[in-house]
């Protein structure tokens, strides 16, 4: 009898509509205006590669180990170096690292010995061209530079 | 199958998918129909083939582990732990305390996440829109804690070989302590939501039974098994990971339906909780890498490890040659023996809950087609 009820008044229904009804708090509300208003993310967050500068004279800290282009899964970093006769040293010469194929799986930051390679948290990497998204040491120095909306 | 249909008409060969939003990503079912009925059923996979396991031997063992995440991306951590497992049992080294436990919590957690993922889009498939709001919601809160602690949100390699790479952050056990005190009731609101919605229980009771015997027969693991009435669990059968540390209980149905399926499925994010909880409370101090130097290089030897992903047994099979790259990796995905019972399954039952039996199964095609 008592199931016969509850099905004529439709209390499993009702049930169901009530916790709809308790979920209308505008606190719940999760999603993010994202032009307008931008993600936190994480600071471990692993984004855009940042080969890192001493930020006293703006020399890099990268001592073209190569560490990080063997650790790569994906083959995607190429570091040139040039032996300095002066100081008898490897120097850097051109770092290139291609966006494209990367998934951010952070094992380059973990092999630096110095490091000077770091994934940032840049996460907007777009570009309008495939070559874009190859990345030089200058770019990698400096970090994207999207354009960033505000309301 | 029948030679003859319903009034003599021709069967009709349907196809479902790759571009289907119900099953669950690239997968293609060639029906064959007699009106709604099911005559027969026969999977397409392969649309999403990368080559995982030929991929695992060009590459170094840790440079692998990425890779594995691309699997079930789901339950990205589970893979990454059985991953780590079985390169730790070539290696003969065990991970830290520490870092078990660790791993123990992030691996809960992403069964709670993958379940609930499950639970958003099985509700979507069926009719019931509301429950995928409210579980990416409590999703997202889980995967904050992934993101901070290793720093991506789904692909995740939290874990390395041999322990772990991340230390802890400061709050990590105030977040879980609070995700764990947030998810219960939402556990109980969601029930409150379907358990007892009769669109629900018509859709899902007594469609797509398969009993136990059958279960075993096909290999299939998990959830599917455990609503068969099955008490198994690899967490417990044979504990890895420091699992019998902990308490929980093994959540099992009894009439193997897609009903009973739900109702394990949602059992066991309570006991995902009640283990995080015990995990967290006692979470040792001391190193979180064990003794492996910087190149893996293991004895020759073989090595297979299975542990329980939250869509079943998920097992890898390492094969060494003593040299920095794995001679075979082969993968037992959950997923893939889990979707060879679709067939039995769906025979006899109706064109509308085919949706039902492919959400129940919880496949991705990740996973499926490595």
């Amino acid at each position: 009898m008592g199931k016969f009820l509850r099905t004529v008044f439709l209390v499993d229904l009702l049930q169901g509509l009530w916790v709809t009804f308790r979920n209308q708090r505008p606190k719940y509300i999760y999603t993010e205006q994202y032009p307008a208003e931008r993600p936190k993310v994480a600071e471990r967050y692993r984004g855009a590669p940042r080969l890192n500068i001493n930020p006293d004279n703006g020399e890099t800290l990268c001592i073209a180990c190569n560490l990080c282009a063997l650790a790569c899964p994906e083959n995607l970093i190429v570091v040139g170096s040039e032996r300095n006769e002066q100081t008898r040293r490897k120097e850097l010469t051109y770092f290139t690292y291609d966006i494209s194929r990367c998934m951010f799986c952070g094992l380059c930051e973990d092999a630096c010995p110095v490091d000077a390679l770091e994934l940032t948290q840049d996460f907007e990497l777009a570009s309008y061209t495939r070559e874009g998204a190859i990345w030089d040491r200058q770019m990698l120095e400096e970090g994207p530079r999207p354009t960033q909306y505000r309301c | 199958m029948p030679e003859t249909t319903f009034l003599d008409a021709n069967e009709l060969v349907i196809n479902m998918g790759p571009q289907h939003p119900s099953t669950h990503g690239v997968l293609r079912v060639i029906l064959k129909l007699d009106g709604e009925k099911v005559l027969g059923t026969e999977c397409v996979i392969g649309y999403l083939h990368r080559g995982v396991e030929k991929i695992g031997e060009n590459r170094t063992y840790q440079m692998f582990a990425p890779y594995v995440d691309r699997m079930d991306y789901v339950a990205a951590v589970s893979n990454g732990l059985g991953y780590c497992l079985a390169v730790e049992k070539l290696l003969n080294v065990e991970a830290p305390p520490r870092a078990q436990a660790v791993r123990v919590i992030l691996t809960e957690l992403n069964r709670i996440t993958s379940h609930l993922l499950w639970l958003g889009t099985h509700a979507l498939d069926i009719g019931a829109i509301t429950p995928v709001f409210y579980c990416f919601r409590e999703r997202e809160e889980a995967l904050k804690i992934f993101e901070n602690y290793c720093g991506a949100r789904l692909t995740t390699h939290a874990f390395r070989i041999g322990g772990l790479q991340y230390e802890l952050y400061d709050g990590f056990e105030q977040e879980v302590r609070a995700f764990c005190d947030m998810f219960l009731p939402k556990v109980d609101e969601y029930e409150e939501l379907l358990t007892h919605n009769r669109i629900w229980v018509q859709r899902l009771k007594g469609v797509g039974i398969l009993t136990g015997e059958e279960c075993k027969e096909y290999g299939v693991t998990g959830p599917v098994l455990r609503a068969a009435g099955v008490k198994w669990d690899l967490r417990k059968a044979q504990p890895y990971s420091g699992y019998e540390q902990y308490e929980f209980d093994i959540p099992t149905g009894q009439n193997a339906d897609t009903y009973d399926r739900y109702l394990v499925r949602m059992q066991e994010m309570r006991q995902s909780i009640r283990i995080i909880r015990q995990a967290v409370e006692k979470i040792p101090t001391g190193p979180i890498m064990g003794k492996v130097g910087k190149v893996v290089k293991p004895p020759t030897g073989e090595a297979y490890v299975s542990i329980e992903a939250p869509k079943g047994e998920l097992g890898y099979f390492v094969v060494s040659d003593n040299s920095t790259q794995p001679y075979r990796v082969r993968v037992r995905p959950p997923s893939f023996i889990n979707l060879q019972a679709l067939d039995r399954m769906v025979r006899g039952a109706l064109v509308a809950d085919v949706v039902a039996i492919i959400g129940t199964l919880d496949i991705v095609l990740g996973e499926v087609d490595r």
